[in-house]
């Protein structure tokens, strides 16, 4: 009886997390596009609901009423599997993400490392649509996804190793708790730029969403997807997206620690100052897809191995000299 | 307890199975991801007995990256559908070289294995002391940055070098080549890149000079 209570208690607690995400992210692309509109002087969705707020879910139910279409001389089960692959792991990073100090599904010991390792597999959904559709441009899509978000992986992963040379703990909640009296982003700001600009890269985001290029590969890996399928992919990528704004706010802009620990804002719950860090991450998102032309290949391939990775791993240098220098190393074991 | 080896036996199976599914199955694309399956099995085996950093790292540098790169390599070959032609062509040559390989690992895992019991005189000969109070991945680097400093050097020096060796292979110098030069391009200004000139009848201009 009480593994059963046990069992029905951590589903809870998974679907407690679950379905806010993907509510959140229904309302995230609703802003996307509606900042994306007001950039260029539209208006936006704004017909279905108040504010056009019901958009994305009216677009939620076309889709699911839409038939999937297989292409014939696609290899099925791969087909069907990759869109799966791309929600899943997307959503299974949440797991670990500390909305406050005992607001955390899993708290565990490498909590860095398995966002890292999860949003490193990410590929695979990519690389599977573009392979199984059987197609030329899903195929070409796949093939520069794979090769951008490797690349940029690296970067973010150096990136990482800054923030952890300062915290000593890969645990997300000690990465949190050393940013009390300074968020990271001030002393490392090169980095959250950097951390930032490979953020876009590995959601495949504009000005670097070559693997949906529509001027050139009509809609890159996801050209054969239709339906739910389609959809599927969509909600990943936005819950990616989330992510790696959640992940720069802890990494950097102090997770759900108030800016100043003074009266008027340590009275907002903690879980709201996380979830304001995220969106304020998200507009600038938004805000660069509207603004910033899409870069070309070779350009993105250069900036990432030829200056984003010798930059941080300077920066690398920099940051352990200094700190060793000062004696402020974080202790072992502690 | 139940649950543990529930998952357990689950991994494990998973990972034997997809180990011979690599081999078994026709199309290399498929072969590539049950090596990945793989991967995923053996690292969530490491998590389950406590090695979570080395489960992490196998799932990161493994699956993220090194299977990614096959993934390349087999997709851009496109060997996808080998039918077997290794088996039933003359040039059968590949069968003898890949026994020889089977049964070296086949014997150095004897070895491993037959010598299961050296085991606790290893653990107990180490000078390491270990410290149950705090994480694997803090000992991992204590142990790593201070008693195995001059190794790690080393085997990060190798990796190097095979990069290295990696790269002069498969450069290969090419002539007229052209490149941007963003310097260049970031320099230019309006005087030296627009002329305003007067056009006279029936004599045009000379643009090519």
């Amino acid at each position: 009886m009480n593994t059963m209570i046990f069992i029905f208690e951590e589903i809870y607690k998974i679907l407690f997390l679950l379905i806010p995400i993907l509510v959140s992210v229904a309302m995230i692309v609703w802003l996307d596009r509606r900042v994306w509109g007001l950039v260029q002087k539209r208006k936006g969705p704004n017909v279905v609901g108040p504010f056009g707020l019901l958009q994305t879910l009216a677009d939620a139910l076309k889709y699911i009423f839409k038939e999937i279409v297989i292409p014939a001389s696609a290899n099925k089960v791969l087909f069907i599997l990759a869109p799966i692959i791309t929600m899943t792991l997307a959503l299974i990073a949440w797991a670990v993400i500390p909305m406050s100090a005992d607001f955390v599904l899993a708290d565990i010991n490498v909590g860095i490392l398995y966002l890292f390792a999860v949003s490193s597999l990410g590929v695979y959904g990519i690389l599977l649509g573009g392979w199984a559709s059987n197609s030329k441009y899903p195929f070409l899509g796949a093939i520069r996804s794979a090769a951008q978000m490797v690349s940029y992986e690296v970067s973010i992963g150096i990136i990482i190793i800054n923030v952890l040379l300062c915290v000593g703990s890969l645990n997300l909640k000690d990465i949190v708790m050393a940013q009390k009296d300074l968020w990271f982003v001030i002393p490392l700001f090169p980095m959250f730029v950097v951390f930032f600009i490979s953020a876009l890269a590995e959601t495949n985001r504009p000005p670097f969403d070559l693997p949906e290029a529509e001027s050139e590969l009509v809609a890159g890996y996801q050209t054969e997807y239709s339906g739910m399928m389609y959809a599927m992919f969509w909600l990943g990528e936005y819950a990616n997206i989330l992510l790696m704004c959640a992940m720069g706010s802890i990494l950097f802009l102090g997770g759900w620690l108030p800016p100043i620990d003074i009266f008027p804002m340590n009275i907002i719950p903690a879980p709201m100052w996380m979830i304001l860090k995220i969106l304020m991450l998200f507009f600038l998102f938004a805000v660069i897809k509207a603004v910033v032309p899409r870069y070309r290949y070779d350009q993105l391939m250069r900036l990432g191995w030829k200056i984003f990775l010798p930059f941080s791993l300077i920066y690398v240098i920099l940051t352990a000299s200094f700190l060793y220098y000062f004696d402020k190393l974080p202790k072992a074991g502690v | 307890m139940i649950a543990h080896a529930f998952f357990f036996y689950f991994f494990s199976i998973m990972a034997i199975f997809s180990a011979l599914m690599v081999i078994a199955s026709r199309n290399t694309v498929n072969s590539v991801f049950f090596l990945i399956l793989d991967f995923i099995s053996v690292g969530c085996l490491f998590i389950m007995v406590g090695a979570e950093f080395i489960g992490m790292i196998l799932l990161i540098v493994y699956v993220g990256a090194v299977a990614v790169l096959f993934l390349f390599v087999v997709m851009m070959l496109n060997v996808a559908q080998q039918k077997q032609s290794w088996f039933i062509g003359k040039k059968a040559t590949h069968i003898p070289s890949g026994l020889l390989v089977g049964l070296l690992i086949f014997l150095e895992l004897l070895v491993v294995v037959g010598g299961w019991q050296y085991k606790d005189n290893l653990m107990s000969s180490s000078t390491l002391i270990i410290n149950e109070q705090i994480s694997n991945t803090h000992q991992l680097g204590n142990v790593l940055y201070t008693e195995y400093f001059l190794y790690f050097q080393l085997s990060g020096i190798i990796l190097l070098l095979a990069m290295i060796g990696a790269i002069i292979l498969t450069f290969r110098k090419r002539d007229n080549v052209k490149t941007q030069s963003y310097l260049k391009q970031i320099s230019r200004d309006r005087s030296s890149s627009v002329i305003l000139e007067e056009v006279k009848f029936n004599k045009g201009v000379k643009v090519d000079d």
